[in-house]
């Protein structure tokens, strides 16, 4: 816990080979899913990742935790680079970074009782609790606010926002120091939402966890995260300190994701400012040159089609990558 | 003049399962008026799903038993015969679904699938005018190109573009009553402001009345006029859009309102919660549903115990709630729930 980010991300970059060639089935081209993303979530707070379907976030989550391989960049867990990690060296860093799933309901294995779900973990580390893999596993129930006497049961004896109590309990059974949620609420009633999120805010008060939480819900994010990116066809258009961002979004694509936002409050009905993007997000295989949102942009020239913008820092703290930032106001 | 073109009155609605009988719908009234917006909002069970499918007469499975009455248009369509029945879906109200990948038909181009519904309600219709028909629609419905996206098949287009189709589908036969069943929550944001705007501009267009059924809070603050909110079958709540957001008077409504996370949020706080989950419809809770979760509960000898609360007219709001407290403790505790 020394060191000042839990979890960097240098260039990292994910192609997914699609379609194949009439001789011998080779790739011929490439979904680029993630394509040269830096960030860091500092540690004990929330980096929350937005964006639209097919923007790459989920991606970016398996790429940061070494679910999957990235095709290039560089990985830094607490400092220490596990890009290259293999075997026990890699088990080892797993320890420390832990996932939580979307769906409460694919994510647990039916045949499986709660202790043992929890506990899994637990055995493929091959650790053994001081206090016995029972008790560890009840007492973590606890802590995500499940009895533990339903220790034997089943997922289906249990409701939607149950079962996700189960994941996160599954998440911190070996005291990792950073969680990776992807988009841990989004399946969720909302009265179960507001449970959930005020149940992973207490525990990394608790527990002095960081987070990485992806969610296409920007209010959501909003309310969790510390720092915020924004990403856009497998790159980060805008990051910066959540408050900032949200305030004052300085990127054209940030400001109409947060302006398409249905406002929960009908007296302020057609008051606020309303951007309206057309059309839909271009694929991935084969994105726009220059800036890749210019598609949609309204304030796109022939600059945008001819160079790609780089995320530069502003004063606030946020960076963005425009050649046309929005004025601050 | 403005009469409702549907009154659903005393709707129940309940299936046999393995399990028991599920409770579904339980007596629930409301009336829609054309070119007016009824939002349905409740959680995953509360039964706002079936309750659309009443109002098509859906449900008429083997195993679900329905009474009460839903008239459209002076037909009672849970009381009439199949083929009244038949001819009034589609023609005078139609659906859309949530996910319009499923509701579209992946062996047939999309111009076939608006067409097939036309042709349905209009058997007399030449093949030129049908095809000019669904040409216009697809205009209407903002697909660029529309001669050429004819003949294309779903897969061919993109969710918001594919939902567009369900919403040509259902207003080809330029229907009174639009009934939209989570008609965005498949859709990212940006997409999601683009098909409610576009319901929106066909309303106008059309006057068509359109039931609006969905978990988010903030798309019934856009678009509906009034707002059913249901909890376990029931309408616990009954308002006008604004009354329901300045002064919201049911204790579900308070504990709904103050879970929604908000974009402009200065502080981060607790989010207010509700405690504990909905109940099971097979076991509903004896008198008030939402007792169990209510931290306004008055304990087993109270009414909310042992009386199902009727829905009535709170004094001086243009809301209706079902719950025991007193219209002035409802005024006053709703005005504390929203400024904290």
């Amino acid at each position: 816990m020394s060191a000042e980010f839990a979890l960097e991300g240098h260039d990292l970059v994910k192609y997914f080979p699609s379609g194949s060639s009439r001789f011998l089935g080779r790739p011929t081209s490439n979904v680029r899913a993630v394509d040269g993303v830096s960030f860091s979530v500092r540690t004990g707070s929330t980096l929350g990742v937005v964006g639209e379907s097919g923007c790459g976030k989920s991606t970016l989550a398996r790429v940061a935790t070494r679910l999957i391989e990235p095709t290039s960049g560089r990985v830094l867990l607490d400092g220490v680079d596990i890009t290259r990690a293999s075997g026990a060296e890699l088990r080892v860093a797993r320890r420390k970074i832990q996932m939580i799933f979307q769906d409460p309901y694919s994510s647990l294995n039916p045949r499986h009782s709660v202790g043992q779900i929890i506990g899994a973990p637990l055995q493929v580390q091959k650790i053994s609790p001081a206090q016995g893999e029972k008790r560890r596993v009840q007492e973590l129930m606890e802590l995500v606010g499940l009895n533990p006497e339903h220790y034997n049961r089943y997922p289906h004896e249990f409701s939607g926002g149950q079962r996700q109590r189960i994941g996160i309990a599954r998440a911190l059974v070996l005291d990792p120091s950073i969680i990776v949620a992807d988009e841990p609420v989004s399946a969720l009633d909302v009265s179960i939402q507001a449970q959930i999120l005020n149940l992973l805010e207490g525990l990394q008060r608790d527990l002095g966890l960081s987070y990485v939480f992806i969610a296409h819900d920007l209010s959501v994010v909003r309310h969790i995260a510390d720092d915020v990116a924004v990403m856009y066809l497998g790159k980060i258009v805008e990051t910066g300190p959540a408050d900032v961002v949200y305030n004052a979004p300085a990127h054209p694509y940030t400001k109409a994701l947060l302006s398409a936002v249905p406002v929960a409050n009908p007296a302020r009905r057609g008051d606020h400012e309303r951007i309206r993007l057309t059309g839909d997000v271009p694929s991935p295989v084969d994105p726009p040159s220059g800036c890749r949102f210019r598609t949609r942009c309204w304030l796109a020239t022939d600059l945008c089609a001819a160079q790609e913008p780089v995320l530069t820092r502003d004063a606030s703290g946020r960076s963005v990558a425009c050649h046309f930032p929005l004025e601050s106001v | 003049m403005n009469l409702p073109i549907l009154s659903v009155r005393h709707l129940c609605v309940s299936f046999t399962t393995p399990d028991g009988v599920v409770h579904a719908v339980n007596d629930v009234s409301f009336d829609v008026k054309a070119g007016q917006t009824l939002g349905i909002v409740g959680e995953s069970g509360s039964g706002k799903s079936v309750t659309a499918g009443s109002i098509m007469r859906l449900n008429n499975s083997i195993t679900a038993e329905t009474s009460g009455s839903v008239v459209i248009d002076g037909v009672d369509i849970l009381n009439c015969s199949e083929e009244q029945a038949r001819a009034i879906r589609g023609s005078e109200v139609a659906m859309v679904f949530q996910d319009p990948l499923s509701a579209l038909n992946p062996y047939y181009t999309v111009g076939y699938q608006i067409a097939e519904a036309y042709e349905v309600h209009h058997p007399n219709a030449s093949k030129s005018e049908t095809r000019k028909v669904v040409l216009d629609m697809l205009t209407k419905v903002g697909i660029p190109n529309p001669e050429k996206r004819y003949d294309e098949y779903p897969h061919q287009f993109s969710g918001g573009m594919r939902q567009r189709i369900v919403i040509a589908i259902a207003l080809v036969n330029k229907p009174k009553i639009l009934i939209a069943d989570e008609p965005t929550t498949a859709l990212d944001v940006t997409v999601q402001a683009q098909i409610l705007d576009l319901m929106l501009e066909l309303q106008r267009e059309t006057n068509m009345a359109i039931i609006l059924i969905t978990h988010d809070l903030g798309v019934v603050a856009e678009v509906a006029q009034d707002v059913l909110v249901m909890y376990a079958g029931r309408v616990v709540e009954e308002a006008e859009v604004n009354s329901l957001f300045a002064s919201p008077t049911h204790p579900y409504s308070w504990g709904l309102l103050g879970a929604v996370s908000s974009l402009d949020e200065h502080k981060r706080g607790q989010l207010r919660t509700i405690s504990g989950t909905p109940p099971s419809l097979i076991s509903i809770p004896s008198g008030c549903a939402f007792r169990p979760r209510c931290e306004f509960y008055e304990g087993e000898d109270s009414d909310c115990h042992n009386r199902v609360p009727d829905l009535r007219i709170i004094g001086g709001l243009s809301s209706s709630s079902a719950c025991h407290l007193s219209d002035q403790q409802i005024i006053e505790i709703g005005k504390s729930k929203v400024l904290s």
